[in-house]
């Protein structure tokens, strides 16, 4: 292991990291559904248009839906059948998004690769992008940016930094470390293809350290491959990009900016996983690793889904609710998404279905803000959400906007700390939506 | 699935920290002070104290109900401020006044501005700095700490003053420094000496200031940067002309330099919220302490100085506004 002198980012929390719920459990494969509603957009960017219409059939790697325009991802599908419907469908942003539904059909469900590509390293790099874009490859940590787009940055911006982002700060989630243990070898391929692609001088691999195994795992793996690994102290949200690449290269991403102004880019270890996939068997994003965990379900299991599957199915193969219903959330419990409604499918972003009791979860009645001032001290962005909480309740935007409202990244850092228990993210979520319209609305004048 | 989903912003989860919570560790670190208070001067002490926190809550209860206010009596916020008013007032003083000082922390220095989390000024150091204008002679009458191990020829030496209060006295009478002070500064520390309930003894607040420091419930910049400014220009004055100036540690360990840095200039509500903020506030706290003792027309300037620096909280948070990540310099 390199030692490595790591810079430290302002702020951040130490939340219990729950993981011991499902560590130690293998990744297994979840049934195929009998049903998958897969989503044309579960990327950021463009929709993807859709190549099927009702009555078509389709195998399992399929493309089902074209990127439209540069920053958009292919949608596949994930398993053989007959198209159904394309219509809008219950999505994990709490609206209804178009989804293309397939009734599975026949035995036919494992995809087939067409040859094995051996020798992609020896292949002119930027000729590996288009097998990423074809197969639809999107940030897998949650936030969804399509892949082949960090991957093509500007003449003007050398990359000359790789950060495999292995830190999974999300309390509870364990898919990114199951798939460190389990897949180390196809994971260190996924990171010499990126690094090929990206001609860098510098690649690490950052893993919290909480997660001994698979960093003594990683780095006898990477020996003599010039990749550093290397164990973070644990502080949430230590996984953020920009809090990452601070860590390791010391230098701050610019407020509006993007990792690549500073030379730096950082790929989650599930997209590594799916990167290798993808150039070494052509085989496309249809499935994905994700951790079913939480005190209110009653087997917590790492699981192989298929995207498109429903919840639904995923909560039943786990044995369901252990205690009364509180919370359904896709992703982590400090920034998934809560659900109202367990039909939505699993997606590309989804890194976990985290299920919290009734007793668990509040409700909490805020109180108005005692100056405490903790939320300052943990924010990891300098920012002061006290007073962005202050600006957001009383309409105040432009004082908001003054106060770098939207620099925020949302981490929960502020209203996990605060003890008057004010929803600070909530506020500063509506305050950013309120001044992103007003900016629209001035643009179109 | 029959039972409905709970629906919410993110994030899930919330450290277990609450107001009660922070409040009641506030108290459990002001139990050292209040002991040795009721150690020092009996019974007259524990009334003060149960009067305050008596009236105090009743005076919420009752502002609450007539602004048709939710109550909100149990987060401790009223005893705080219940116990630091007592803990600033003289053993001597009669309980009616203890009353009028909980009315005006609690319905003047508090509710009228909305409640906790509104207010501007510490609303205890409002409370004691109306009795202090309004009733100067019953809040400058100290009494001596009358257990065993205070020593008997200090206190007649002192005569009924505080050892700032008595310096004070001396310097404006002979104008020069007396060749003995009334107590050394063993017994400052400990807590042997004349002064209000609370502010007796450094060492029963600086382990106070401990717990919450090590609970991170205080910053611990503010005290340091309060306590550290008020030595560093009592040394200089002292160094200059010692016959004149008391020496510094006197000055650190008599008053109530200690309460008021540890236990009211780092008032949640009161004090800035930026790191930058709490130092400025800090310093500008012991440079008016240091004045008003050095030049003031009163032995003690703790109360006023970090009242008067309330006043600035706002700016201070305006001017140390932290530097952002990724912060773009326009140039």
């Amino acid at each position: 292991m390199k030692n490595l002198i790591l810079h430290h980012f302002p702020g951040g929390i130490h939340p219990r990291d729950e993981k011991s719920l499902t560590e130690h459990l293998p990744i297994e494969d979840a049934p195929i559904p009998s049903r998958v509603f897969i989503p044309i957009s579960q990327h950021i960017g463009a929709p993807a248009e859709p190549l099927v219409k009702p009555g078509d059939n389709v195998t399992v790697g399929d493309k089902i839906a074209e990127a439209r325009g540069f920053v958009s991802a292919n949608i596949h599908a994930s398993v053989t059948g007959i198209v159904r419907s394309i219509k809008p469908y219950p999505n994990a942003t709490g609206r209804k998004a178009t989804a293309i539904e397939i009734e599975t059909r026949g035995d036919n469900q494992t995809f087939t690769p067409e040859k094995e590509r051996k020798d992609a390293l020896s292949l002119p790099p930027q000729t590996l992008i288009p097998f990423i874009r074809e197969a639809g490859i999107v940030g897998m940590g949650g936030a969804t940016f399509p892949t082949h787009v960090k991957l093509s940055p500007p003449e003007n911006k050398p990359i000359h930094t790789l950060i495999i982002n292995g830190v999974e700060c999300e309390p509870f989630l364990t898919a990114d470390h199951r798939l460190m243990l389990e897949f180390t070898p196809e994971i260190l391929e996924g990171i010499q293809y990126l690094r090929h692609v990206l001609g860098c001088n510098f690649t690490y691999m950052a893993i919290e350290s909480n997660k001994p195994d698979a960093i003594d795992l990683m780095d006898q793996a990477s020996r003599g491959r010039k990749i550093h690994v290397i164990s973070l102290p644990m502080r949430y949200p230590q996984g953020a990009e920009k809090q990452l690449i601070k860590t390791i290269v010391g230098k701050e991403v610019p407020s509006g900016g993007l990792p690549m102004d500073v030379g730096a880019v950082v790929q989650n270890v599930g997209s590594t996983f799916a990167i290798y996939e993808a150039i070494r068997w052509g085989k496309p994003l249809i499935e994905r690793v994700t951790t079913v965990t939480g005190r209110g379900i009653t087997t917590p299991k790492n699981l192989r889904i298929r995207i498109g599957t429903p919840v639904k199915d995923i909560l039943e193969l786990c044995g369901g609710w252990r205690e009364s219903p509180g919370k359904l959330i896709l992703g982590g419990p400090m920034m998934g998404m809560n659900q109202y409604d367990d039909s939505i499918p699993v997606t590309k972003g989804t890194s976990g279905i985290l299920l919290l009791p009734s007793e668990d979860v509040g409700p909490y009645h805020p109180h108005t803000c005692i100056r405490c001032g903790k939320c300052v001290t943990v924010c990891p962005m300098g920012l002061l959400p006290n007073y962005l909480g202050v600006f957001s309740e009383h309409a105040r935007f432009t004082d908001a906007e003054r106060y770098n409202l939207l620099d925020c990244i949302e981490c929960g850092s502020c209203t996990f700390s605060c003890p008057a228990k004010r929803p600070l993210v909530q506020l500063i979520r509506y305050a950013k939506g309120e001044v992103l319209r007003r900016r629209k609305k001035a643009a179109a004048k | 699935m029959n039972d409905p989903l709970i629906l919410s912003s993110s994030p899930h989860i919330n450290s277990r920290e609450t107001i009660p919570s922070l409040m009641l560790h506030v108290c459990l670190a002001l139990l050292p002070a209040i002991l040795i208070g009721i150690y020092s001067f009996g019974l007259d002490a524990l009334w003060i104290i149960l009067v305050s926190i008596v009236f105090s809550l009743l005076f919420e209860a009752a502002t609450q109900k007539l602004m048709k206010r939710p109550l909100s009596i149990l987060d401790g916020s009223a005893l705080v401020t219940a116990i630091l008013l007592a803990l600033n007032l003289p053993p001597t003083i009669p309980l009616w006044m203890v009353i009028i000082g909980a009315f005006f922390a609690i319905v003047i220095g508090k509710q009228v501005y909305g409640g906790l989390g509104h207010n501007p000024f510490n609303p205890a150091l409002v409370g004691r700095v109306v009795l202090l204008i309004s009733f100067p002679a019953q809040m400058t009458r100290w009494a001596f700490p009358s257990h065993p191990i205070f020593s008997r020829a200090a206190a007649d030496a002192l005569s009924g003053a505080t050892p700032l209060g008595w310096v004070k006295t001396h310097l404006m009478s002979h104008g020069q420094l007396p060749s003995v002070l009334p107590f050394n500064l063993q017994q400052l520390f400990l807590g042997q000496s004349g002064g209000c309930i609370g502010e007796i003894s450094a060492l029963a607040l600086l382990i106070g200031g401990i717990y919450l420091t090590w609970k991170k419930i205080i910053p611990w910049v503010i005290p340091l940067a309060f306590i550290g400014t008020t030595f560093f220009i009592t040394s200089l004055f002292w160094l200059i002309s010692p016959g004149h100036f008391i020496n510094p540690l006197y000055h650190l360990f008599s008053g109530g330099l200690f309460l008021g840095a540890i236990f009211m200039a780092t008032d949640l509500v009161t004090t800035p919220v930026t790191r930058a903020g709490m130092i400025l506030f800090g310093i500008g706290c012991g440079v008016l302490t240091a004045v008003i003792r050095l030049f003031g027309g009163y032995p003690e300037g703790v109360s006023f100085a970090i009242l008067l620096m309330n006043a600035v909280t706002p700016l201070l948070d305006r001017w140390t506004r932290p530097k952002i990540f990724g912060e773009v310099r326009k140039s």
